[in-house]
């Protein structure tokens, strides 16, 4: 019962949380849909196609984030072997591998025509693909390996290694001559991306990582209740098996 | 025994971290030791005219197209520019379709190779984009131009 203890108040924190998260991510994206695709400037230099950025940059942060996510859960769940760290890995990445997916998309295709190339790899297509087949391994991991303590190491042992792909990321374009523009929102010497477009982006970002909480949460729950399920047939079978014997 | 199971942990909580660093700290050490060239996209002008590139060998030459450097043949299909890193120059010649971001002061990517002449004959021209997003009719945060040579030398 010690194991379930966390879980159920997780359950019981989750369910406080989740109104909250739907009703942001709602409101920030029907407000920051709205002023991106309709009520923000276009750009001097790229017309109305700077709107695939809005949808762009923020998957991009949250394909960088929800790595995070999986990369502290992992070591979470090797030190301190909390049962929570491991089903948040698990939950996190499928919604990490699509914001990545839709990154790669929606840069593709506002590449064509303002880079004149879908695809081009230089240091930061390259490390963002690799970033995706790090969350497709990680699945494939939990997928492929019956035994569930076997897979938590293996998947969080796979999510460490990937960290070091983080800072490759974030800094190719500066190391590395890039066709990828530099970073214009966190730099150093400040934004390079005027308030009319950086409202919209923002609100979008904040959009973006409200999804992430509510869909994260209703993953959680779901596993945590599969575990409970398969743990009750468990002892259900053990018992009937003890009677009938 | 409560004891020896907290001393486990403290030992798992140094050794992962000690990996996790080692392992981040090798491949980033790795990575520099290669070198900015191996691992760029484009190189130079300035780098192109120092490794002393044969005529004749592919590479990929990158900067920003130099004001007032722009010119069309007479076929309407070939382009002549210049490309520049402040440093250095290297024309141009360019046959096909220019991507929409193409234009003076701003970044190019091409792809060809050094003719005998010195000129850079190139079968792809793919256009950079910089940091700056700022709507019509309002001055960009960061002019690349020679200028402002700390600027361009991030290209």
């Amino acid at each position: 019962m010690h194991r379930f203890a966390n879980p159920a108040q997780f359950n019981r924190l989750a369910d406080k949380i989740l109104p909250w998260a739907i009703a942001i991510t709602v409101i920030t994206l029907v407000v920051g849909l709205y002023y991106a695709l309709f009520a923000s400037p276009e750009d001097y230099q790229q017309g109305s196609s700077v709107r695939m950025m809005y949808v762009h940059v923020p998957a991009a942060w949250m394909a960088m984030f929800v790595y995070g996510v999986l990369a502290v859960s992992g070591f979470v769940a090797l030190v301190w072997k909390h049962p929570l760290a491991l089903i948040s890995g698990k939950a996190a990445a499928p919604i990490g591998a699509v914001f990545t997916l839709l990154a790669l998309i929606t840069g593709s295709l506002w590449g064509k025509p303002m880079w004149g190339t879908y695809w081009e790899w230089d240091g930061r297509m390259t490390s963002v693909l690799v970033l995706f087949f790090f969350y497709l391994g990680y699945m494939a991991l939990w997928q492929g390996i019956e035994d569930e303590d076997k897979a938590g190491k293996a998947t969080s042992i796979l999510a460490l290694v990937g960290v070091v792909n983080l800072p490759i990321i974030k800094f190719s374009v500066e190391w590395w001559n890039t066709l990828h523009q530099p970073a214009s929102v966190m730099r150093l010497d400040g934004p390079t991306i005027h308030t009319d477009m950086l409202i919209p982006l923002l609100t979008l970002a904040v959009a973006y990582k409200a999804y992430f909480v509510v869909v994260f949460l209703w993953r959680m729950k779901l596993e945590i209740n599969e575990r409970k399920i398969s743990a009750l047939a468990q002892a259900a079978n053990v018992k009937v098996h003890h009677y009938g014997g | 025994m409560s004891k020896g199971l907290k001393s486990r942990k403290k030992q798992r909580l140094i050794v992962l971290s000690t990996a996790v660093a080692a392992l981040v700290g090798a491949v980033l050490l790795v990575l520099f030791a290669l070198g900015g060239d191996s691992l760029s996209l484009f190189l130079q002008p300035s780098s192109v005219l120092e490794k002393k590139i044969q005529a004749g060998q592919r590479f990929r030459l990158g900067g920003l197209v130099q004001d007032g450097s722009f010119k069309k043949l007479e076929d309407g299909l070939t382009y002549k520019f210049v490309v520049t890193d402040c440093a250095a120059d290297i024309p141009v010649q360019f046959k096909g379709l220019l991507p929409d971001l193409f234009r003076e002061g701003q970044g190019v990517v091409t792809e060809g190779a050094l003719d005998a002449t010195g000129t850079f004959m190139a079968d792809t021209v793919l256009a950079k984009h910089d940091e700056n997003y700022t709507p019509k009719g309002t001055m960009p945060k960061n002019v690349e131009a020679c200028e402002h040579p700390e600027k361009a030398a991030g290209y």
